[in-house]
């Protein structure tokens, strides 16, 4: 017997599509500054001292930051089997690729200034680069390729299949997505290196945010206009039960040209994502100019919240198109867990969730305040 | 149909990672508790040696820390990119446990072990205390929803097979949170954890013993581990899980093949404790066996029978034909969603269609299956017997090694004689492999055991593989090895080189007598 759930499927379905968004930005905020930080690690620390201190101006916070993306990928597991079974064997190497940069990640944090010797520090620097660069490109391609639609079908026991290799992912489109990933990211690292750090390191911070911020508007604005005009988007054509069991081969859908701004047009207000991400770099380019670290990063976290709540309203109700069979795309409607399992997750969710951002809280005003080489000295467990 | 070797190579990347995920987890699960320990004594005595000790093992802790999350990252992923028919057909359960570990238990631990190393002059003493506690919790309970989660895996539990979104669907989530399997496996494992924490303790300290250095950090270090260790040895081999295994059939068949026991006996039933199972002939080409001693451990009773495996193949056979009537009757609703007939005959037999998709590995309609072809499948439901026997054999002999073990460091450590003999601080660091033997053979027990299943009874391992290629494979298997070896052996240097640097290396953070937050409980005057 299915025990009594107090809201119905559509609803949780949209709920579980919110959450989506908010695991995705709270990882793309909590996260990407540590993949910013990484990615500029060669370009704002010039000696072993200054690079002590970019390291562990996110040094203790990190591992918790991380968790966001584990808590993503178990939330899709759990929410959207679907999306995560087709997504994550179809990415395959990609998701190696981002696997690598993840597993350089900790031991590079953690083993680095174990040992004195410069090259053993060069090669964990390195490691600690490419775990930052690499998931800060390959996400924004990974969404890039969703927009494009992704070569998968199912067969009738909704085993899927994945039709397109590795470098099939690299097209010029994702490749964009992938840059303003990347640069917003960056942008978002160097806020945080203004707010953790003082004298040159924060300077150059703040010139490698600016060319960060600016590279996210020019790029962002450009991924608008070739989403609008460049290529179709996806469509259903069929009437969907949004409260149906999920399954995707249940409905139709096509490929349409201007699919994918239909939503800014039947709903205007949903322009405000795109305009968070133009406004949130602006005040992170203001905010550098006037070397405001606070509000550069404000201006980096609104970005971040814009583009990814763009990507997403765009492909509304959408998950995952296929271009190699449109009526397998995964949409809201069809490809979330069962009524009771989106209620169970939602409870953990607003149980859990709450107390996470409070002990997380906790601890930045724990370790706030900027640090220093005096500081690293005092403590053996520094990076 | 199925490409075999794609399935191998993706069992045997799963099976890779999770095994080198395992060398860093039991340490993590053990020394975090440990350190709890000691740095409550500190906090409650004041005495600086304690803080030491702390600082000492935390760090390796942290070493071995960063491994445990850089290999675990890969476990989550692995399911959708490797086993991605499994994560459709049962993500609707199974990934409710893995999202509520990140949520309830991974945050806690990860985002307050960063705390545990910077926290030091920044937290008053007791505050840094409950970072260290929350710290040990927090891995604790990712243990518990991940063993919640293979529980299931072993035991299916609260769920329903939907015929219209063809997927396990969840009907009873507290019967997954209280599998039985799972609770078992969660003591037994953690437990195991413990024991190598404390065995890691008693074998480093033995090294600084052998060497004359540090002794007072050794022998307090070695005391704390005597006392868990010994209370942890106990419970993983009383508390372990062979009692939980007979929930369910290939459960039962899991303990048959370990005991390589292939017939029924009269219970109480004989124990095999040397055997030379054959698979062939089915039978034991040589065995030495104890009577009674199987029945009593295995069913806690003198009158409950113990299938053997040949009667289980039987189980097997009727329960395969059962599942040809599911399947049939899955393929009209199929074609005919408002079928009511066949929706009838389903929610009867739906619970034995995963032994009716075992065919699939003999024909693609399996409506048709022969006589042959059920009998080729009940005998796939016999794992590789001779390999259980003997793992089963090394993680037990090892568990009541590590008892006795724990009871002479137990018994040494409360006469203050630690140290005394040589030989003694000898066999306690040559010890320091054994308990990662005995916990990656029991999980090559737990799991290969359950073969051929993937969801034991539910879906067979071969059907539940992504659909990748065999290049794909080969470069991803290719890098986790690589790349795990290389770090693996960057820990295990970087250990010794803290090991070799000792103690005196961690000097000196003092906790701060100021509170941080106003008001604070914790905000107490100290004394150093």
């Amino acid at each position: 017997m299915i025990p009594f759930v107090p809201l119905d499927y559509e609803t949780l379905r949209l709920i579980w599509w919110l959450l989506l968004g908010v695991l995705l930005i709270g990882f793309a905020i909590m996260d990407g500054f540590d993949l910013g930080v990484g990615a500029l690690l060669p370009f704002v620390a010039r000696n072993d001292d200054e690079r002590r201190i970019v390291i562990n101006s996110i040094g203790p916070v990190w591992e918790g930051n991380q968790v966001w993306l584990i808590l993503g990928g178990g939330a899709i597991f759990a929410a959207w089997p679907m999306l995560y079974a087709v997504s994550f064997s179809g990415f395959y190497l990609a998701m190696m690729v981002i696997l690598i940069a993840i597993i350089l990640r900790p031991v590079g944090f953690k083993y680095r200034s174990k040992i004195a010797d410069p090259r053993w520090r060069e090669t964990w620097d390195w490691a600690l680069f490419v775990g930052g660069f690499i998931p800060a490109l390959i996400f924004g391609v990974a969404v890039g390729n969703v927009l494009r639609g992704v070569p998968f079908r199912f067969d009738d026991s909704l085993r899927p299949f994945y039709e397109g290799g590795f470098f099939g992912l690299l097209m010029p489109f994702a490749l964009l997505a992938g840059l303003v990933s990347l640069s917003m990211l960056v942008a978002h690292g160097a806020s945080m290196l203004m707010l953790k750090t003082s004298g040159a390191i924060s300077e150059r911070a703040r010139i490698y945010g600016s060319y960060a911020a600016l590279a996210t508007i020019v790029l962002f604005a450009l991924g608008g206009i070739w989403v609008a005009l460049g290529f179709d988007g996806y469509v259903v054509t069929s009437v969907q039960d949004v409260a149906g069991p999920s399954n995707p081969l249940a409905k139709t859908a096509v490929r349409q040209s201007g699919a994918w701004i239909a939503n800014y047009g039947a709903h205007p207000w949903m322009m405000v994502a795109p305009l968070l991400g133009f406004l949130g770099s602006a005040i992170a380019l203001f905010a550098y100019a006037r070397r405001l670290a606070g509000l550069a990063f404000i201006g980096s976290a609104t970005a971040i919240v814009g583009v990814i709540s763009t990507a997403g309203l765009s492909l509304f109700p959408f998950l995952l198109p296929s271009s190699l069979d449109p009526n397998a795309s995964l949409t809201v409607w069809d490809a979330s867990s069962s009524h009771l399992t989106l209620w169970i997750m939602l409870l953990a969710t607003l149980v859990f969730l709450p107390i996470v951002l409070v002990y997380t809280a906790f601890v930045y005003r724990v370790m706030r305040g900027k640090v220093t080489t005096e500081g690293l000295g005092r403590n053996p467990n520094a990076y | 149909m199925f490409d075999i070797d794609v399935v191998t190579l993706s069992r045997l990347q799963f099976a890779a990672t999770a095994m080198y995920h395992f060398l860093f987890v039991p340490l993590t699960l053990g020394l975090s508790f440990l350190i709890a320990i000691m740095e409550s004594v500190y906090v409650m005595t004041g005495r600086d040696i304690w803080r030491r000790m702390t600082l000492f093992w935390g760090t390796l802790f942290g070493i071995n820390f960063a491994m445990g999350v850089a290999t675990g990252v890969v476990m989550e992923f692995q399911f959708g990119m490797n086993w991605s028919y499994y994560s459709h057909y049962v993500g609707d359960i199974f990934g409710a446990p893995l999202a509520i570990e990140g949520l309830m238990a991974f945050f806690l631990e990860a985002t307050f072990i960063g705390m545990f190393f910077f926290g030091w002059d920044r937290l008053p003493k007791v505050g840094h205390l409950a970072v260290t506690w929350l710290v040990a919790f927090g891995a604790n309970f990712s243990a518990l929803w991940i063993l919640i989660a293979n529980g299931w895996m072993q035991n299916p539990v609260g769920g329903v097979f939907n015929p219209d979104t063809m997927r396990m669907e969840i009907s009873d989530f507290m019967a997954v949170i209280f599998n039985p399997v799972a609770q078992a496996k969660f003591v037994h494992t953690v437990s195991a954890g413990y024991v190598a924490g404390s065995v890691f303790v008693i074998a480093v300290s033995a090294w600084f013993l052998l060497r004359g250095r540090h002794i007072e950090l050794a022998k307090r270090s070695m005391a704390v581990a005597a006392s868990f260790g010994l209370a942890a040895s106990l419970s993983v081999v009383v508390l372990g899980d062979e009692s939980g295994y007979l929930a369910t059939e290939n459960q039962k068949m899991k303990v048959a093949a370990m005991e390589a026991m292939w017939h029924t006996e009269p219970a109480p039933a004989a124990i095999n404790v040397i055997a030379f199972p054959n698979m062939a002939k089915q039978d034991n080409s040589f065995s030495i066996s104890i009577p009674y001693l199987l029945g009593i451990i295995g069913t806690r009773s003198l009158s409950q029978e113990l299938p053997g495996i040949v009667n289980l193949v039987d189980n097997a056979k009727v329960k395969i034909r059962n599942g040809i009537t599911a399947y049939t009757a899955l393929q009209k609703i199929r074609a005919d969603k408002n079928d009511a007939a066949a929706r009838a005959t389903f929610s009867e037999t739906w619970k034995d269609l995963g032994y009716g998709l075992l065919l699939k590995l003999h024909r693609p309609d399996i409506e048709n299956a022969t006589e042959a072809d059920i009998t080729a499948a009940a005998n796939e439901t016999i794992p590789d017997v001779p390999v259980l026997f003997w793992a089963f054999r090394i993680m037990v002999g090892l568990g009541f090694y590590l008892i006795g073990f724990f009871i002479v460091a137990f018994w040494t450590a409360s006469r203050h004689r630690l140290g005394d003999k040589r030989w003694m601080l000898w066999v306690a660091l040559l010890s320091l492999p054994l308990p990662w033997v005995a916990i990656e053979v029991g999980w090559i027990v737990a799991e290969f055991g359950r073969q051929p299943w993937i969801i034991e009874g539910v879906l067979p391992t071969f059907y539940a593989a992504s659909g990748l290629t065999l290049v794909d494979l080969s470069i991803s298997l290719a890098i986790f090895l690589v790349l795990y070896t290389s770090l693996a052996i960057v820990e295990v240097y970087l250990m010794v080189h803290a090991i070799k640097k000792g103690p005196t290396a961690a000097e000196p953070m003092e906790p701060q007598g100021g509170t941080i937050l106003p008001g604070a409980a914790f905000a107490r005057p100290q004394q150093h």
